[in-house]
C-alpha cells in the first residue's frame, strides 16, 4: 500500500490557485522530497496531507484515511503522524526533556525520550529551558516532537533550516535512520543538496502543478546530459561539453602524453537542472 | 501496540504543565495574581465610609473583586493566551498531534482553577486581615459561594476560550480584552456601587455575567440586612443561578463550535 495517495487535488485563496491539480504516489518506505520556489503550493500541500487545511477537490489518502478525517479515527490517524512544520515562537519556558517527555505522552506507543533527544543531538540541552536554545537547536528540537510518537510517516517543512553543515549531516544521518525503520518521510526543502542526500524520488512544483517527478539523478534528464570537460593548456584553460567525456578523456591524455593538468569533469547540478526547470516555467 | 491515552488523562496532563508553564511566566504571575490584591489595597484604604449599617465599603469592594477574580483568572487570561498561544504555532503543533481538543480545554479549565483559588485565598486574607471581611458562619452561604465560584469560573473560562477567537492577532488581544474587564467591572459594580450607578449601565451590566456575580458574592459576605439595599431588594440567588448557566451554555457552544487552531 502507497504511504500517500494523491489524484487531482487543488485548493484556491479566493482568487489565488494555489494547487492547481496535483496527482502523487509516494510509496510506504520512500523518502520523497518536494521541490519548488517559494509560493509554488509545496506548504499548502503539506498542510493539506497532513491535515491542517480542507481541500476544494481531488482524492486524498494518507496512511489510508482522508485527511479530513474527525473524532477518534482523527485521534487513530495522527498518532502514526509526525508533523515538523515551522517552528513555534512561544516564550519557551519549559525545559526539553520536560516537553519531549510531555509530547511523548500523546502517543499509544512513543519511542524512548532520551533515545530521541539523542539522536537529535541535544543530549547536552536536555535540561535547558527551549528559550536558551539557538535557531538551529531550536529546530531539532522541532525535529524531535516530530519523531517522538514513532510515526509511520513524518511530514518535513523545510526541516534544516538554520542549522549549519555539521547539523545538517547529522540531521540526515536521524532521518535515514527513520526510513531505515520503515517509516515514510515526505520532505520540503530549499536545499538541492539535502534533496540529493536524502530523496529517493524529487518533485518539482512550480504554480501549483507538479513539473516533473524523477530520481535526484535523472531529474530533468540530468543523467544523460553532456558532461563538461575543463583542462588547463598552458595558461589557457579550456572547456568541452561532450557526450562521451570518457572517449574525450582518453584522447586528452593521449595528446597531453599522460596526466592532464588541472582534469575535472561535471554534470550539471541538481540545482542547475532545478534553476533550469523553474525558469523555464517563468520566462 | 497499547491505546491512544484518554482525553480526560491527557488534559490532566496538560493542566499540570499549564501550570508549570504559568508559574515559570515570573510577570504574568505577578500581574494576573498580585495586581488584583494591590488593587483592593488601594481602593480599600482610600475608601473607607460606611454604606450601610454595618457595611463598610471595603466589604463591598472585596466581594466584587472576588467576582472579579473569577473573570480575570478565565476570561481574561484566556482570552489574551489562547490569541497568542495561536500566533506563536503552540496551537497548530498541538493540532497535528493524537491530543484532542478536550484535553487542551481540560488542561485550561485546570489552570483557571488553580489560579483563581490561589487568588481567591489571597484575596480573602487581605480582606479578613485589613478591611474587616467577615467570613460568613452559615452553611447555607457557604454553599451558596461553592456552586457561585465553580459555575462563575466554568461560565467565565468556556466564555473566554470562545472569545479567543475575536483577537486579530496576539499581540492585540490584551489591547482588546483588557479594556473591555474593566469597563464591565465599572458597569457591574465592582468599583462603585450598584446601585448608585445610571439606570442604563445597570441594565447593559444585567445582561453580563459578572454583575450577577458580584451580587452573588455580596450575598455570602454581606449581612442579610443589605439584600434591601439592591436592585431588586433581595439578592435574587435564582435568578443568578440561571443567567450563569445561560452564559455557560453560550460559552460551551461557542468553544466547541467555532475554536481555532490555526491563524487562516
Amino acid at each position: 500500500m502507497n504511504a500517500i495517495e494523491v489524484t487531482g487535488l487543488k485548493k484556491s485563496y479566493g482568487s489565488v490557485h494555489a494547487v492547481r491539480g496535483i496527482d502523487l504516489r509516494i510509496a510506504t518506505g520512500e523518502i520523497f522530497a518536494l521541490l519548488g520556489p517559494n509560493g509554488a503550493g509545496k506548504t499548502t500541500t503539506v498542510e493539506i496531507l497532513a491535515g491542517f487545511r480542507t481541500r476544494d477537490s481531488g482524492d486524498v489518502l494518507v496512511l489510508g484515511f482522508d485527511p479530513c478525517v474527525r473524532g477518534h479515527a482523527a485521534r487513530k490517524w495522527r498518532n502514526h503522524l509526525g508533523i515538523v512544520l515551522q517552528s513555534t515562537s512561544d516564550s519557551g519556558d519549559l525545559t526539553v526533556i520536560e516537553t519531549i517527555q510531555h509530547f511523548s505522552g500523546y502517543y499509544s506507543n512513543p519511542r524512548k525520550v532520551d533515545e530521541v533527544i539523542n539522536a537529535v543531538g541535544l543530549d547536552e540541552k536536555a535540561n535547558s529551558l527551549i528559550r536558551k536554545l539557538s535557531g538551529g537547536q531550536r529546530r531539532r528540537f522541532d525535529v524531535a516532537l516530530g519523531i517522538i510518537g514513532n510515526p509511520k510517516l513524518l511530514f518535513l517543512d523545510e526541516p534544516t533550516t538554520g542549522f549549519d553543515p555539521q547539523a545538517r549531516r547529522a540531521f540526515w544521518t536521524v532521518i535515514k535512520e527513520l526510513r531505515g525503520n520503515g517509516a515514510t518521510i515526505l520532505l520540503t526543502t530549499h536545499y538541492l543538496d539535502e534533496a540529493e542526500a536524502l530523496a529517493d524520488r524529487v518533485a518539482v512544483i512550480s504554480d501549483g502543478l507538479i513539473l516533473e517527478i524523477s530520481t535526484p539523478s535523472e531529474l530533468g534528464g540530468r543523467s544523460t546530459s553532456s558532461a563538461l570537460v575543463s583542462w588547463r593548456d598552458g595558461k589557457v584553460v579550456n572547456s568541452q561539453a561532450t557526450d562521451n567525456p570518457t572517449a574525450f578523456v582518453t584522447q586528452l591524455s593521449v595528446e597531453f602524453n599522460g596526466e592532464i593538468p588541472e582534469l575535472t569533469i561535471t554534470r550539471p547540478s541538481l540545482e542547475d537542472i532545478y534553476l533550469t526547470m523553474i525558469g523555464m516555467v517563468h520566462e | 501496540m497499547s491505546e491512544i491515552p484518554s482525553a480526560l488523562a491527557l488534559g490532566l496532563r496538560r493542566g499540570g504543565l499549564e501550570i508549570r508553564q504559568f508559574s515559570r511566566q515570573r510577570e504574568s504571575v505577578v500581574f494576573t495574581l498580585l495586581f488584583p490584591v494591590i488593587l483592593l489595597a488601594i481602593f480599600g484604604s482610600v475608601f473607607k465610609n460606611t454604606i450601610a449599617p454595618g457595611v463598610t465599603f471595603s466589604q463591598y469592594f472585596v466581594a466584587g473583586m472576588i467576582a472579579s477574580a473569577l473573570v480575570n483568572t478565565g476570561f481574561q487570561a484566556l482570552a489574551i493566551t489562547i490569541p497568542l498561544e495561536r500566533d506563536f504555532g503552540t496551537l497548530k503543533r498541538l493540532r497535528g498531534t493524537p491530543m484532542p481538543a478536550s484535553s487542551y480545554f481540560i488542561g485550561k479549565a485546570i489552570l483557571v482553577t488553580v489560579s483563581m483559588v490561589v487568588q481567591i485565598l489571597m484575596l480573602l486574607g487581605f480582606g479578613i486581615i485589613f478591611f474587616g471581611l467577615d467570613m460568613p458562619t452559615d452553611v447555607s452561604k457557604w454553599f451558596t459561594f461553592f456552586w457561585l465560584t465553580l459555575l462563575g469560573s466554568a461560565c467565565s473560562t468556556a466564555l473566554g476560550i470562545a472569545f479567543s477567537v475575536v483577537p486579530k492577532s496576539g499581540r492585540g488581544a490584551s489591547a482588546v480584552v483588557s479594556p473591555l474587564v474593566i469597563i464591565l467591572q465599572f458597569f457591574s459594580g465592582v468599583f462603585f456601587i450598584f446601585t448608585q450607578l445610571p439606570p442604563w449601565m445597570q441594565q447593559i451590566a444585567a445582561i453580563f455575567p459578572l454583575k450577577w456575580l458580584t451580587q452573588g458574592m455580596r450575598s455570602v459576605f454581606l449581612p442579610d440586612s443589605f439584600a434591601g439595599q439592591e436592585v431588586a431588594k433581595s439578592w435574587e440567588t435564582g435568578r443568578t443561578f440561571s443567567i450563569l448557566i445561560l452564559w455557560l451554555a453560550i460559552g460551551v457552544f461557542f468553544s466547541i463550535r467555532k475554536f481555532r487552531w490555526d491563524r487562516d
